[in-house]
Order: C-alpha cells, then sequence, then structure tokens
C-alpha cells in the first residue's frame, strides 16, 4: 500500500486504536507544525468587545505589531469567555483590507474622492468650523436673553466611541457654542 | 440569574444580546420562568415556557391589562407599596384623568399642542421630576419638595385623591378583555402570564422585565417603560436581586455616551443644560422655586459648579459664576431630527458624524440624504466608507438617477479612525459599569482616535481665534486643554481624561466619591455619577479579578457608576426596619449592632443611615429623606406610580395608537398620543389612519428588528466577509395567510411600499409570524431586518427609509416599531432585471 493511502484518516481510524477518531488519526503532519495563534502572541491586550452594550470581556492577541486573535475572555463576571458572533468577528472589524487607512477628500461637486494628507484636513476642517460659527453665531434671542451659540454646525454620533471620547468632544462642542450634538441613544 | 421570572418585551434577547442571555438561561435552570411577549417567534421565544404575540404598538394596553388585574386581585406587594411608592400620596383634587376627558389629562392646550402639568402635583408641595422634562416646556407648576414640606398623604389607600385610587381608576377598563380586542391576545393566554408574574412576585421572590428599542421606538416610548415601572413597583420588584426593569442596549458605549453626555439637553450627569428663559444666574438656575430638591439633586449645584471647574478650569470663578455663562442656551428641540430638518432647510450648514450612520440607521433615510445633499461640509469619521459618506456618488437616488453627483455642493472629509484595539479608554455597559481597554497596537496610517481628533482640533481652533481677541471666543479660548500627549502620533493621553470626569480636589488630588463635591468651586469634577472612577489615582474601570476570585456581584471587575453600585435602589431590598423581605432574597440588612448596612454591594445612600432616621430641621438633598425612603433621587424618596411632572405626555401611562395604525383606539377617542412630535410637511408624508380615506392602501403593520450576525446600520458588520456570509441579503419575513393573500413565493421578490418609500426584499414565508385578531379584523405583520444600504459586501436596501418621522415628545425617539404598509410581490419598479 502506497504512503499516502496509510495516512489516510479513515484507513488509520479503522487499522489503529482510534475507533471513534478522536485521538491521534484526527492529526496530521501539519498539525505537528502548526501552533495556535494564542500561543505565539508577544502581548495580550485586555479588551471590551466593540459591538452591543452587554461589554464582554475580551483578549486581543499581538505578534510583531499585528493583532493576531481576539478571543473571549474567561475572567469576564459578565461573559465568561464567550462572543457572540460579531464579538468573535472583530479581528476581522480590525484587520479588513476594507478599512479605511487614508483621508478621503471629496470637493464640492466632485465625482470622485481626492487624497488629501491628514493635515491639510484637520486644518481645512478647523477653518469651516471657524467660518460656518462665525457666519451663523447668535449672540442673543429676539428678547435679547443670552444664547451664546451657532445652529449653523451638527454633530452625531458617540455610542461607537470611549466615554473620554464623548467627554472631550462634548467639551470642545459646548466651548465652541455648538448644541446640536447627538448620538445613538436618540434612535 | 436570581429572577424567579424573566419577561422579555420589546426585545429578542437570545439572538441580540446572545451573551447575556445565557444569564437568563441560568435562571431557567434554577426553576426560574421565561415569557416572551413579542410579535415575532424567535429565538428567544423557542427558549421561552410561554410565547405570547401581541400585535406591535400595543405594549401600553398590554401592561396596563397586568396593572388592572395586580390591582383588582390585591395581587400588589402592599408593605413596599405603601411605604416605597406615592401609592398614598394625594393629587391635586383638579386633576382629570384619561377616563374623564376622554384620551386626554387635564391642563391640554390644543393651541400649543402640550399639556400644562400644575393640575398633576401633589397635594400640599409640588415636585421637581429626578429626570425628564425639566426644562421645556416652561416649568410652570413645576417646583421642588423643600426640606420639611410634607405633602398630603392617605395609608389607607382610601381617599378618592390618592394616587391608588387614581391608578384603580385610570386602568380600570384595561381588563382581559380590552388586552385581547386590542393586542389580539387571547384572555386565557394573557391570564396564565399575570398569574404566574404574580406568583414571582412578592417577598420571597422576584421578577424582572428586560427590554430594548421595540419599547422605545414609538411615540409613546417612555410612557413603555413608566408602565412597567408602575408594575414592577406594585409588585415590590424595584432595588431587589432578581428584580428591576433591564434596558438591553445596542451599542459598545451607547451608555456612556448618554451618561457623559453627547445629547442637546443633558449635561454630564443628566445635569440639565439651561434654555434662554431659564436663570442667568447660578444659584437661581439650580434652585428654581428658592429651595433646594430633597433627594441627591438637591446638591445639583455642587455637581454643576464641579462640572464647570472641569470645563474651565482657573477661569471659572465665584466672581464669574463659574462661568455659568460661558454655557450656550437653548430654545427648545434641537435633536438629532430637527437637525437633519435643518440640514434639507438650510440652516444647518456643517455636520460631524463620528461612528454612526443616518443615512442607514435613523428613520426615513431619503429625508437624511437630502440632508446630507444640502450642506456646505460634512466630516464622516468610520472604519469604513459607509453609506453617510458616499452618498454622493451611490445612494439609491443617485443609482436611480434622480440626482447626479455634479448637482451635489457638499465638501465631504472622510477620516479613518481608531479601533477599539487601537487606543486606550472606557466603554460604560448596558448595566451602568465602566469596563476599560487596553491599546493592543497603534493605528496604521492615518486612523486616529476621537480623542486625538477632538483635542488637535481644538487646538487648532484655539490656536486660531486666540489672535482676534472677542468675548465670543472666550468659552472655547478658556476650557482646560493641557493632556500628556504619548507616542509618535502625539496621542492625548486617555486615563488623564478619565481623571479629570471623575474629578480631583482643589490641591490635584483624585476625589473618593460624588459625596466630596462641593459647590464653592473646591472640586472639579467632569461627570458627577462618574465620580470616583479614578479614586485613589487609580484607573477603577480597568480591574480585571476575575470572576471566580470574588462573589457573585463581582464589585473589583470595572466600576459601576454611582459609586460602584450594582442594584441601584437597593434600600428596596430590605423592608423598613432595615431587615431583608425573606432569607432568600437578602442583599442588604441594616446591622443595628455595627450601625451600618452590609451585604455584597454598596449602598444607595450613607452606609451609616439608619432605618429610624428621621431628617432634622433644615436638612437638604439626601439628608432630606428619611431613612425608609429608598428612591434617593426622587424628591420625597418614593418610586412614583404617578409622575406628577417631568413628562410632556401624562402622568400615567395611557393606550394610544401609533400614528400609523389599521385599527381605531378601542379605548379613547383620541387616537394617537396628542403630545407627540409631528412634523407635517410635503417630504414628510403620514398614512391615512383607521377610517380615513385612502388607509386601506396600507393594510399591514410593519416593524423593525436586528439580527444576531449583523449591527444596526451595518457599519462595522456588512463590510466583514464572515458575518455577511452568515446574513446576506435583506429579507421580509411573512405569515403563510399574508404569502398566500399578496401572492408571496418563499424566497422570490416583495416590494414593501409606503408613502416615504419602496422597497424590495426575499420573501420568508414562515409561521414564527401568525395574524392576530384585533377588533374583529384580521391583522397581518411584517418583519423587516433593517441593516442594509448601498455599500458594504452585502447589499440591499434600507427599511429604516419606509418610516416617517414622528417622534415620543419626552426623548425625541421616531416611531419605527409599529407603521402601516403594503406588500406587493415581485421587485420594485425601477430595480433593472438581474
Amino acid at each position: 500500500m502506497p504512503f499516502e493511502a496509510r495516512r489516510w484518516p479513515v484507513w488509520r481510524q479503522v487499522t489503529g486504536r482510534d475507533l471513534l477518531g478522536l485521538g491521534g488519526t484526527s492529526t496530521s503532519n501539519l498539525t505537528e507544525v502548526r501552533t495556535a495563534r494564542t500561543a505565539s502572541a508577544d502581548r495580550v491586550a485586555p479588551s471590551i468587545c466593540p459591538y452591543c452594550a452587554v461589554g464582554c470581556g475580551q483578549l486581543v492577541y499581538v505578534r510583531q505589531g499585528e493583532v493576531t486573535q481576539i478571543e473571549g475572555d474567561p475572567a469576564s463576571p459578565l461573559s465568561r469567555g464567550r462572543l457572540c458572533p460579531k464579538g468573535a468577528a472583530s479581528r476581522e472589524l480590525v484587520n479588513s483590507p476594507l478599512r479605511e487607512l487614508k483621508v478621503k477628500y471629496r470637493r464640492p461637486h466632485g465625482t470622485s474622492w481626492e487624497e488629501i494628507s491628514l493635515d491639510s484636513a484637520m486644518e481645512m476642517i478647523a477653518d469651516r468650523v471657524i467660518a460656518t460659527r462665525d457666519a451663523t453665531f447668535e449672540e442673543v434671542d429676539q428678547q435679547g436673553r443670552p444664547l451664546r451659540r451657532t445652529m449653523g454646525i451638527a454633530s452625531l454620533g458617540g455610542a461607537t466611541i470611549d466615554n473620554e471620547e464623548n467627554y472631550l468632544w462634548r467639551k470642545l462642542m459646548v466651548g465652541l457654542g455648538v448644541v446640536q450634538v447627538e448620538n445613538q441613544a436618540r434612535i | 440569574m436570581n429572577s424567579d421570572c424573566v419577561v422579555v418585551m420589546g426585545s429578542n434577547m437570545a439572538e441580540c444580546h446572545p451573551v447575556a442571555f445565557q444569564w437568563v438561561v441560568e435562571s431557567q435552570k434554577r426553576g426560574g420562568k421565561l415569557v416572551h411577549v413579542d410579535p415575532r417567534f424567535t429565538r428567544t421565544s423557542a427558549l421561552a415556557d410561554l410565547h405570547i404575540p401581541l400585535r406591535a404598538g400595543s405594549d401600553i394596553a398590554f401592561l396596563g391589562g397586568l396593572i388592572h388585574y395586580v390591582l383588582e386581585n390585591h395581587r400588589y406587594f402592599r408593605d413596599y407599596m405603601v411605604n416605597y411608592t406615592n401609592a398614598a400620596t394625594i393629587i391635586d383634587e383638579h386633576f382629570l384623568d384619561t377616563e374623564d376627558l376622554d384620551g386626554f389629562f387635564s391642563g391640554w392646550n390644543q393651541d400649543q399642542g402640550m399639556y400644562e402639568n400644575r393640575t398633576w402635583q401633589y397635594r400640599g408641595g409640588s415636585v421637581w421630576a429626578a429626570a425628564g422634562q425639566r426644562t421645556a416646556p416652561p416649568p410652570q407648576g413645576e417646583g421642588v419638595v423643600v426640606a420639611g414640606e410634607v405633602p398630603f398623604e392617605d395609608p389607607s389607600l382610601e381617599d378618592p385623591h390618592c394616587v391608588f385610587q387614581l391608578l384603580r381608576r385610570h386602568f380600570s377598563r384595561y381588563t382581559e378583555e380590552m388586552v385581547e380586542r386590542t393586542c389580539g391576545v387571547p384572555a386565557a393566554q394573557f391570564r396564565r402570564l399575570a398569574e404566574l408574574i404574580c406568583d414571582s412576585s412578592g417577598p420571597e421572590r422576584t421578577t424582572c422585565f428586560v427590554y430594548a428599542v421595540g419599547w422605545t421606538q414609538h411615540t409613546v416610548g417612555v410612557q413603555y417603560i413608566r408602565t412597567a415601572a408602575i408594575l414592577q413597583l406594585l409588585l415590590g420588584n424595584m432595588g431587589r436581586p432578581g428584580g428591576g426593569i433591564l434596558a438591553l442596549r445596542g451599542h459598545a458605549n451607547i451608555q456612556g455616551a448618554t451618561d457623559i453626555a453627547t445629547l442637546f439637553d443633558v449635561l454630564p450627569g443628566y445635569l440639565p443644560m439651561p434654555m434662554a428663559q431659564d436663570a442667568t444666574d447660578l444659584d437661581g438656575f439650580c434652585r428654581p422655586h428658592g429651595g433646594a430638591a430633597g433627594g441627591y439633586w438637591g446638591n445639583l449645584k455642587a455637581y454643576l459648579v464641579s462640572l464647570l471647574k472641569a470645563y474651565w478650569g482657573d477661569a471659572a470663578t465665584a466672581d464669574n459664576q463659574f462661568a455659568f455663562n460661558y454655557l450656550p442656551r437653548l430654545t427648545g428641540d434641537h435633536s438629532t431630527y430637527q437637525s437633519t430638518l435643518g440640514m434639507v432647510d438650510g440652516t444647518v450648514k456643517g455636520f460631524f458624524v463620528l461612528g454612526e450612520n443616518p443615512a442607514v440607521g435613523s428613520a426615513h433615510g431619503t429625508l437624511h440624504r437630502r440632508g446630507l445633499r444640502n450642506l456646505d461640509w460634512l466630516v464622516v469619521r468610520d472604519l469604513y466608507e459607509i453609506e453617510t459618506a458616499s452618498f454622493w456618488r451611490d445612494s439609491p437616488e443617485v443609482a436611480a438617477g434622480e440626482v447626479r453627483s455634479e448637482e451635489i455642493g457638499t465638501e465631504v472629509f472622510l477620516l479613518p479612525a481608531a479601533a477599539h484595539t487601537e487606543k486606550d479608554g472606557s466603554f460604560t455597559n448596558t448595566q451602568r459599569l465602566l469596563q476599560w481597554h487596553e491599546r493592543a497596537v497603534d493605528p496604521a496610517g492615518d486612523r486616529r482616535s476621537e480623542l486625538w481628533f477632538a483635542y488637535w482640533l481644538g487646538r487648532r481652533i484655539r490656536e486660531k481665534l486666540e489672535r482676534r481677541r472677542l468675548d465670543r471666543d472666550r468659552p472655547i479660548l478658556d476650557l482646560t486643554w493641557d493632556y500628556p500627549l504619548e507616542g509618535e502620533q502625539q496621542e492625548p493621553r486617555a486615563e488623564a481624561v478619565l481623571r479629570e470626569i471623575s474629578g480631583v480636589a482643589a490641591d490635584g488630588s483624585p476625589l473618593p466619591g460624588l459625596g466630596a463635591l462641593r459647590d464653592d468651586g473646591s472640586t472639579s469634577s467632569g461627570t458627577w455619577i462618574y465620580c470616583g472612577a479614578f479614586a485613589g489615582g487609580q484607573n477603577q474601570a480597568a480591574r480585571r479579578r476575575p470572576h471566580w476570585e470574588q462573589s457573585w456581584v463581582a464589585p473589583e471587575w470595572g466600576w459601576a457608576w454611582p459609586m460602584n453600585r450594582r442594584v441601584l435602589y437597593n434600600r428596596a431590598s430590605a423592608d423598613p426596619s432595615g431587615q431583608p423581605w425573606s432569607e432568600r432574597k437578602r442583599y442588604l440588612a441594616w446591622d443595628p449592632e455595627l450601625g451600618r448596612w452590609t451585604g455584597p454591594d454598596v449602598p444607595d445612600f450613607p452606609v451609616d443611615r439608619a432605618p429610624t432616621y428621621q431628617p432634622p430641621p433644615g436638612a437638604s438633598a439626601e439628608n432630606s429623606l428619611p431613612g425608609d425612603r429608598p428612591f434617593v433621587m426622587q424628591a420625597d424618596g418614593r418610586g412614583w406610580l404617578f409622575a406628577p411632572s417631568g413628562l410632556l405626555d401624562g402622568p400615567l401611562p395611557t393606550h394610544y395608537e401609533p400614528q400609523e395604525s389599521p385599527t381605531h383606539n378601542p379605548l379613547y377617542e383620541q387616537e394617537a398620543n396628542p403630545a407627540r412630535q409631528l412634523f407635517r410637511r410635503p417630504d414628510n408624508p403620514y398614512h391615512p389612519t383607521a377610517g380615513e380615506e385612502g388607509a386601506d392602501r396600507f393594510p399591514f403593520v410593519m416593524t423593525t428588528y436586528r439580527l444576531t450576525e449583523h449591527h444596526t446600520a451595518g457599519g462595522m458588520s456588512r463590510f466583514l466577509a464572515r458575518l455577511s456570509q452568515l446574513q446576506p441579503e435583506m429579507f421580509c419575513e411573512v405569515s403563510p395567510e399574508l404569502a398566500e393573500l399578496r401572492q408571496l413565493r418563499h424566497g422570490g421578490w416583495a416590494t414593501i411600499v409606503t408613502e416615504r418609500a419602496s422597497i424590495e426584499a426575499r420573501v420568508l414565508v414562515t409561521a414564527r409570524l401568525t395574524p392576530l385578531r384585533v377588533q374583529g379584523q384580521q391583522v397581518h405583520q411584517v418583519g423587516l431586518p433593517y441593516h442594509w444600504g448601498s455599500r458594504g459586501l452585502v447589499r440591499g436596501d434600507s427599511a429604516n427609509d419606509l418610516f416617517p418621522l414622528v417622534l415620543d415628545p419626552n426623548v425625541h425617539i421616531q416611531e419605527v416599531k409599529a407603521a402601516t404598509c403594503d406588500v406587493r410581490p415581485g421587485r420594485r419598479a425601477d430595480q433593472a432585471p438581474s
């Protein structure tokens, strides 16, 4: 019998001492050389699932500056190591080649994206905020009561980002007098 | 886990919050029961001991029926109810109920379309709501229970104006026959549930309710939850292990974003944003009627001054009222749907979108996309190029040729965001638990955190404004804006921000908790309810002691606001004398020898507050509440069966039909919530309601929902291969009866039609949906997942395009859980055959 056929798992299961196929027959040469990504990681960062608000514990495995695996954290009293299909897919969420890497800019009436630097984008956005704020600023209402605000700018979003980020963003908006700041809780 | 009965209603917990659902299964293993009340049979129903299909939009009639059952069969927990709720409180004798006025309460102003709540007040003292509408409309008749002021009460519960009797009268017609007619639930099935809930409540047992957006996304959404609150207070299920009303929220930090607060009407910690008509002096704002509220809100000034100090630091002084007038003022509803209309109408010119996808996720997507097309500039920050960023090139309107890209003048910036693995920060989960996630790797390319974006945008703007010395720029220039920067990307240190949120004393040392906050400017805290999250200079949210090393309450995992408390209002877990209601439900108990409360959780009040405590004359805030008042945020320390203030649409929940309904309101002449927010304009058409001409063009009820494999508007799931493979296509769920009626073929196409849009979907014919008998007529319901859009690995039409803008008046949330539609076989007309 040729060597390859003797490696055939069913043959090994029948001729070996592994009738149920749960032992050595379920291994191959590849099994011997492969190691789990969790074992080869050089760092594990404690984390929390970014999808729903249950807040399942995650462990993020990192090797050479890349996220190689994301697992449920068994120590969490909420999730006890479990993740749902979305949480289990979060490695793809952060590593997907479809993720945006560079700033994209679409000029008014443009028909395609253009590439601009992050620095230029930040500069342009700061200028737009100041100009719109100046053009729409309301010092007082019709009865002379102070308003100190702009209704020309609005902001939406916050439920997918951190507390610290929400706090700092709202602080900035309050300072600018932007009152239309909202997030997903409104839907 | 500790519940004897879990009622899931307005949620499909097993599929939408599957990992949390393990605890429901644990409660079942311990002998607990699970009930699922939902229009659809889902995996939650499959594991339930009882599934009750009801008509979408009829939950108040259903829950009101349960209240009626509890009251008339004397199944309430009398000791709890009399002592811990306002059942005995006497209401103003001029109050008139919806029973008197056929669907209206007293105080309705038809011209303004809103209530004036003077007649809803307590006799002998008016009260200030702990939450909700403190500011709009103008607070006529709204006041505070000043320390020492005692409203009239009748502990015998016989006075016709006491809350208990008002409640009985209000729900007197919510009988099981009425439930059957209104909800389509057979009376026998309803009675079985009522008995189960009552048998699973009382000193020895507890029942909890679990809900999600199936309760909130209605024109009476707040009152849905109020109805459950009344029921749970009557049954004594609040503040006790295994009890409560649990909200299942849909985003990782939607709770934190609400708390901290990216919402127009509240400042961090639910402090009210000032309105133009409010006092411009700080004291007048904090004490609108000259006295401080009872309960913890009596410390409003300490909380607000501490926030102003966190925002403006040394520029906030006693001389300038701690910069109180740096705060911009509101003049009405400035919520997101108003902003959308502002974009359409040209008043809103610039728009930031941070990790949200309104072009798919908000009601009436067509209107949103029209708004986006009318902006001067738009900044979208996201992981992927979502529909909100790409509307100018591949929206349904562009695809259909209605608009050309060249005609759209909006300038769009799409900035790539850092993922949760690429930044430090905390999420607050659905049970108020702050949990820290650590940066595992640095973000690549132009990807940055929102923390980086907010900080650096603020820094650039400040540098540009510094030169011009305008008074209007003082609030932005005086903000404290010094955060340590780290690494090559100069990322602000997230822990430094959490430290500011938690708060520090004048000497810069971290505050231990909210009890330390002062109104004299000597403390600073960015969010008073989060005060203590950085106690001892330690990041409390980052604690991760494994659950097997601590009690089942797990107090050393993360940090729950406020004060690391895991069950709110936990004083109610003991009887008025401080002893557990039963050994089986022991949680907190008063130890007279130690002179303190003991148990596995942090008490919801001072730990040495004796059950016999009586406030001395002149006591304020939490010290004005006797030692047997568990609801420490309320001015009177009691759970409100009747809400004398804080709600715009009535002190008691009332069944109203959705804006679009196939049937008349069987209880009142008034069909829908009279205070709902309507937008009558040509681009937001409503369908005729039952009985009106043309109503038969939209004979079916539609409701939206989520799938396990996708996340809300799809920005975090439709771009992922595995999730897209698992749920590749938009579909609609219809019953075999509806399929036969409309000639729909399983696996074929259907077009769902409303006045707002027509969308197409694959047909899923399933007995999981069943037609209901409502007022003698057959009502068909259509289930629609809402995850799809024009981009991603899997694409499809957006269910939210079908809905109009019509909102709950209290919280401005849209009604997308019940509206009317038609369903036709085949693809939509403008769809090229493929």
